[in-house]
């Protein structure tokens, strides 16, 4: 090919650096705006404690949340160190989303892919999804004990259903016309099952990742909640006992930070499943 | 290579055959719809042929017959003297939306093929390899479709189907969503690499002028359900320059020709649809 003439360089005019400019300037607002409406709330709130008009012994103080956090972090809470709170919940969470999402692939994609199958479970599988599952944590704190057994079976009863009713309406909205390609080009069952429905399920099942992760830690904190002698859940549950509204708030920032910090990891693993997506632009 | 339209045709067994084809679909509504009727068509081996009609006359339908994706109603279909049951291993197809799998980078996606044929993984990604060149697009290898250009990835999409080898091409108004420039561009690639087979293609658009230019032979369907309504021979030769054969003379008479029996068939649907009733 003929190389072409090199136009001149390509540099912004002045009203495109104007432009640009003018687009940081508004990024720089919406963050001192987000920024201030944080310290308008928390600073009302700290306030509002402070003056008497909200009776910090049941509404809670900032200030006293963030002591009772940096306590809990450096001599540990009255049940023993924070760390080893944090880590038994996440390993109930971790635990949960692992079998929860494995078990709902293969259903998924069993049922999908075989119409017998989905005519004999689907309904069974719609009822069981109907069953209100925190009250199952109750049955299972009951069969499995205050360890951690019980607070897997709750987590995995709830990330179950959402990862089986992805992948399955994965497989079934596979585009025809891949399928059909796939068979022209000589595509046995298998190969068909497991070189072109599952990929393409994947979407719809790395979509259900986020969901399914938030919903296996709710799983370990209830089951905690419900009763236990460790996790971040055991610890709310022993500051509302002790009437400690700190605690109970400290706990749940705690809470919030994990799910935070597992939610970005979620996405990294959603990126390692399919990099053949275009990146997605986000909205927040 | 420059070979004649007609002393490439092979006049023994014909590539493909239907006879008395009827395809019957039950719709979702639980009545029938009879998709083509009683079709007989013939296309010899090597032979260049392109199926026009009204839209929804049954075209793509005749595709997934002869490939063996549908079974007819009645009728027999074979390809290359044998009868077909289940999909052929004989056919490439091109389909007329993307079907490339997104998952796969152009290296793989080509080689899919011999992959599902049980050739080695190095093997298959070595004739991807020389496919991917002869469709130009060498260097794109680890591109994700996502990545490409619509006209690219119609060449990933040919390069996909010809790996394979396939004795029959079938191809389902493959260029119809590229624009004008990449149109012509694609289709005398099309001719070129064809005409380095002997593969028979059957064509299928409801471009005149694209069917024109390419085929050795336009085949005018008639509103559904599809039967044949007649045959048209095109004997410009070859090989063929797309974008300037439009203006000879001999392919302005032809186009007058077969648009005189085309444009009555779309009529007739047209009309179906604007009331509203499909027969």
């Amino acid at each position: 090919m003929a190389q072409r003439a090199l136009a001149a360089p390509d540099v912004l005019a002045a009203e495109e650096r104007a432009a640009q400019a003018r687009e940081a300037r508004q990024h720089r607002t919406e963050h001192l705006l987000q920024g201030a409406l944080f310290v308008a709330i928390v600073g009302g709130w700290e306030a509002s404690a402070r003056t008497g008009l909200a009776d910090p012994f049941f509404f809670g103080q900032p200030s006293a949340i963030v002591a009772t956090i940096w306590r809990w972090a450096t001599r540990g809470t009255p049940q023993g160190p924070l760390w080893q709170h944090i880590a038994v919940t996440l390993e109930e969470t971790v635990l949960a989303f692992a079998i929860g999402v494995a078990v709902g692939v293969v259903a998924g994609f069993a049922l999908g892919r075989n119409r017998t199958l989905a005519a004999v479970f689907g309904p069974y599988v719609r009822m069981g999804n109907a069953i209100p599952r925190v009250i199952l944590g109750s049955i299972f704190v009951i069969w499995l004990g205050l360890g951690m057994a019980s607070k897997v079976a709750l987590g995995v009863t709830l990330t179950f259903f959402i990862v089986f009713f992805n992948a399955f309406q994965g497989v079934r909205e596979v585009d025809p016309n891949l399928v059909n390609n796939a068979r022209v080009l000589g595509a046995s069952p298998r190969q068909l099952s497991f070189d072109v429905m599952l990929p393409s399920a994947l979407g719809w099942i790395t979509s259900s990742l986020h969901t399914s992760f938030g919903f296996a830690l709710v799983g370990a904190v209830v089951g905690e909640f419900l009763g236990a002698t460790q996790g971040l859940g055991y610890l709310v549950a022993a500051a509302q006992g002790a009437f400690n509204a700190n605690g109970v708030f400290a706990a749940m920032v705690i809470l919030s930070a994990v799910a935070l910090l597992a939610d970005t990891l979620v996405t990294r693993l959603e990126q390692r499943l399919a990099p053949w997506r275009p990146a997605q632009r986000k909205g927040f | 290579m420059a070979v004649d339209g007609g002393s490439r045709l092979d006049h023994g067994t014909p590539a493909i055959a239907l006879e008395r084809v009827t395809k019957r679909f039950r719709t979702p509504g639980g009545s029938v719809y009879t998709a083509v009727r009683d079709l007989t068509l013939t296309v010899a081996r090597g032979e260049f042929c392109a199926i026009v009609g009204p839209t929804g006359s049954g075209k793509s339908t005749t595709l997934s017959l002869i490939s063996g994706l549908e079974a007819p109603s009645s009728g027999r279909v074979s390809v290359l003297g044998e009868p077909v049951a289940g999909v052929t291993r004989r056919a490439g197809y091109m389909f007329q939306t993307d079907a490339i799998f997104p998952w796969k980078n152009v290296l793989d996606n080509v080689a899919t093929g011999p992959l599902y044929r049980g050739v080695r993984r190095e093997e298959a990604r070595r004739r991807a390899r020389a496919w991917i060149a002869r469709v130009g697009l060498a260097g794109f290898e680890d591109r994700y479709p996502y990545q490409l250009s619509g006209g690219m990835r119609k060449r990933v999409a040919l390069a996909q189907s010809l790996i394979n080898e396939p004795e029959i091409l079938l191809m389902d108004e493959p260029f119809s969503a590229l624009d004008v420039q990449t149109r012509t561009l694609m289709e005398n690639e099309l001719l070129d690499l064809w005409s380095q087979t002997s593969a028979s293609v059957v064509f299928v658009t409801h471009d005149l002028e694209e069917a024109i230019s390419l085929a050795d032979r336009v085949v005018v369907f008639t509103a559904a359900p599809a039967t044949l309504k007649r045959t048209y021979r095109i004997d410009l030769p070859r090989p063929r320059n797309v974008a300037e054969i439009r203006f000879d003379p001999r392919f302005t008479r032809l186009y007058e020709q077969v648009w005189g029996d085309l444009r009555a068939e779309v009529m007739i649907a047209y009309e179906r649809t604007s009331r509203g009733t499909v027969a």
